[in-house]
């Protein structure tokens, strides 16, 4: 049985990661709230954007833009992998991990894989991995999302697709459905599956069916050849903020059980203790009897 | 037929305007335009530059716009921006010291310039200061 004082500093030490444990979780409920409210004010942008370009997408042709042509031979593949960048956060960062590595697996084994990866919990898999890391963007998770990171790793995606450097591209990211809910994501970007398929899934409610028909300037063309662009800056940006807002509520709920098991731990040792405590106390007493009783012969 | 002309500015950080308005002019891709209410259906690109519009108390109020779409309905002009600024929130300061930045990255030519990124930070920085 332990000693008395080796389960008093036990039960010291657990309250002590009770207190951390607690303050993680106040913190990520305050974040959790910023994380959200930025992924509420990007929803009128969001869907206002796909509701002009669900509207253009439906008047102009297949071939508007070389961004939606899909290549006869898939040799080289992307995969944009959104984690966080600090742990803590119960199986977030492993699920997303395991999502891209079944995937690599299944899907792209006789392809040549290159990582992009937002967060620092993806990256450091990705450096033991034989696939090269194409960029990696720390710093960008969790805490306040540009738009602009988003667009100028868009911009350089759609480069080198345009180059011929890869030929698809894939984003994985935890999607935020709600406070007990984050699924790991897959999404092909590029090339941009097709028009109907943009339309369709962001399909948002229109005022009685009122479709306008727009006078477009320039053409319909060349202002879709514009937007499909910014659809995958969006589409990045919605990954990033979702995986933020994720990242959070994950770490909320974790740090909630870890809270409550430092609590179960806390009683059980307590119990412990005062057991010890009362053992040793009989122990003492039933001297003290002993000796008296010798003393009386 | 609205009464009004509706004007909303949304970027993705937040929606910048939303209030009825008298006029609205944008920087269109393919020049400057003017909206009032009644206007018809009309849909283009929006280079870096100003929108003006005139409050319904008349006050003309001017705005920054990095560039974008915009959306003309017969009563309602919804601008998508990437971002976009008032003008009390201008940073003049941040302006001038991207606009000398970027003169000297274009004045150098050196191999490894972006000249079209550098074009495109001038052209933000001095539309920034034209409207201060």
């Amino acid at each position: 049985m332990a000693t008395l004082k080796e389960v008093k500093s036990k039960i010291v030490s657990v309250k002590k990661t009770k207190q951390i444990t607690s303050a993680m979780k106040m913190v990520a409920t305050s974040r959790l709230r910023g994380a959200q409210n930025s992924m509420e004010a990007f929803k009128p942008y969001a869907s206002k954007f796909a509701d002009v370009l669900g509207s253009i997408a439906g008047k102009s042709g297949g071939d508007a833009s070389p961004l939606l042509v899909p290549r006869d031979e898939v040799k080289k593949v992307a995969l944009i992998l959104c984690t966080s960048d600090r742990g803590l956060c119960g199986g977030f960062n492993t699920n997303l991990i395991s999502k891209a590595e079944k995937l690599i697996k299944s899907e792209f084994d006789d392809k040549d894989v290159s990582l992009i990866c937002f967060g620092k919990k993806g990256r450091d898999w990705a450096k033991k991995q034989p696939q090269p890391i194409e960029d990696e963007f720390i710093g960008v998770v969790g805490g306040t999302v540009e738009f602009s990171v988003a667009s100028s790793s868009g911009q350089k995606m759609i480069d080198s697709f345009l180059e011929g450097a890869v030929d698809e591209v894939y984003l994985i990211y935890s999607k935020f459905v709600n406070m007990a809910r984050q699924i790991p994501t897959i999404k092909q970007i590029l090339p941009i599956p097709s028009l109907e398929d943009v339309a369709e899934e962001k399909e948002v409610e229109q005022d009685e069916g009122f479709l306008p028909e727009h006078i477009c300037e320039p053409s319909s063309d060349a202002l879709l050849g514009e937007m499909l662009p910014k659809n995958i800056f969006i589409q990045i940006y919605d990954a990033l903020l979702q995986t933020s807002t994720s990242e959070h509520a994950a770490r909320m709920s974790s740090m909630e059980n870890a809270t409550k098991a430092c609590e179960d731990i806390v009683g059980e040792l307590q119990t412990i203790y005062n057991k010890t405590r009362q053992a040793g106390i009989t122990a003492d007493l039933m001297d003290i009897v002993g000796g008296a009783e010798a003393l009386k012969g | 037929m609205a009464e009004k002309l509706f004007l909303e500015v949304v970027t993705p950080q937040k929606a910048i305007v939303s209030e009825e308005v008298e006029i609205v002019v944008a920087p269109g891709s393919e020049g400057e335009f003017g909206v009032l209410k009644g206007h018809t259906t009309f849909l283009t690109s929006l280079k870096i530059g100003t929108l003006r519009y005139k409050d319904t108390k008349g006050k003309e109020r001017f705005l920054f716009i990095n560039g974008g779409f915009a959306e003309v309905l017969p009563n309602k002009v919804t601008i998508l921006a990437e971002s976009a600024e008032r003008r009390q929130n201008i940073d003049v300061e941040r302006a001038k010291m991207a606009k000398d930045r970027a003169e000297k990255r274009l004045s150098e030519k050196r191999e490894d310039t972006d000249i079209v990124r550098a074009e495109a930070a001038l052209r933000r920085a001095v539309h920034r200061l034209k409207i201060k």
